[in-house]
């Protein structure tokens, strides 16, 4: 890449500070919307804030919270956080193919820890390998933003007007739409997957034989059984980057 | 009675994990094609499962909620950041509750 310097932050932290910036705006109004939905499963400011601290996962979280709010086991949440989380282990292996053989382990610990879809896209965009400090950058204004827009959501969920929670709370999902409906536009195998997805969750919940297994379990064996059947009908091409 | 704190680090435990190992202990490909397809196919169906029907119930109008998917999809489609898209959801629910209710 050949692209000149000029206009670029000199350093990579304050480049990623900078396009840091947009993703905190996003992660800011969505995290409330998780917020609230943390408050409707019982969880204090503080814990939300904790939680979104340690994890920065939108699905994830959601999972979790929906997950406590349910009573639901330790179990349960082991693994219905490791599906709903299982595409960070598709970035970070992605990742891993553009670090450099000496990059310190401890950066490799602390990158690793916020491999989100925006950071881990805007981390991937850029040419050559991985410069800790520009996720670091990048780290320093997007994570605040998550996690003070959770607790503000659980504190403030019952002080806005209903039809504002309302409104808000289809941030978490509209975040959802937009990473899952851009790539179903290129690969048909990825819409029939969102298709499918959207119609057996549905089924799932109206007939009643099924509506007996909780919410976690369901979304984890609706999972399994659709990735394991596109998996056989569609195998991705062979070799790494096709994979994202 | 469960702990809240014991949820969170468990959650934060399998997360962590899935985030670091392949940057520490396996940094070699996977090999399995199965696998490979598997765990590309997971995310898609995953938050598909978990954002329709349930964006319906979230809102106060369940019309809203439809409006919200609709609009959703729709700015995705024509390639809408994160923002947007997360933006014009909640705006057409905000619009449409206020004829609605």
């Amino acid at each position: 890449m050949e692209n000149n310097k000029s206009e670029k932050p000199s350093s990579p932290f304050l480049a990623g500070l900078r396009d840091g910036v947009p993703i905190a705006l996003g992660y800011f109004a969505v995290a409330f919307s998780l917020g609230i939905a943390a408050r409707s499963a019982g969880l204090t400011a503080f814990q939300g804030f904790f939680a979104s601290v340690l994890c920065v996962a939108s699905a994830g979280e959601y999972a979790l919270f929906t997950l406590i709010g349910a009573g639901a086991t330790y179990l349960e949440v082991a693994l219905l956080t490791l599906i709903t989380n299982a595409r960070y282990f598709l970035m970070s292996c992605a990742l891993s193919q553009r670090i450099s053989p000496n990059m310190k382990t401890c950066h490799r610990y602390l990158i690793g820890a916020v491999v989100t879809d925006e950071i881990f896209g805007i981390t991937i965009a850029r040419p050559g390998y991985v410069e800790p400090s520009y996720n670091y950058g990048a780290i320093a204004v997007s994570v605040p933003a998550w996690a003070v827009g959770t607790a503000l959501g659980i504190l403030m969920g019952n002080l806005l007007p209903l039809r504002v929670v309302s409104a808000l709370s289809v941030a978490l999902y509209g975040m959802f739409l937009a990473i899952i409906i851009p790539p179903a536009k290129k690969s048909l195998a990825v819409a029939l997957c969102v298709v499918l997805g959207f119609a057996c969750s549905w089924l799932c919940g109206a007939v009643d034989a099924l509506a007996a297994i909780s919410p976690g379990t369901r979304t984890i064996l609706l999972t399994v059984l659709l990735s394991g059947a596109a998996a056989l009908v569609f195998p991705v091409k062979e070799a790494g980057e096709d994979a994202q | 009675m469960r702990n809240n704190y014991l949820y969170i680090l468990i959650a934060f435990a399998v997360i962590y994990l899935i985030r670091v190992l392949p940057l520490t202990l396996i940094r070699r490909p996977i090999r399995s094609r199965f696998i490979r397809s598997f765990l590309f196919y997971v995310p898609y169906v995953t938050l598909a499962v978990m954002t329709f029907p349930a964006i319906v119930a979230a809102t106060s109008s369940p019309i809203a909620g439809v409006a919200a998917l609709v609009v959703g999809v729709a700015a995705a489609l024509l390639g809408g950041s994160l923002l947007t898209v997360a933006g014009a959801c909640c705006a057409v629910v905000f619009l449409l509750e206020l004829i609605l209710l």
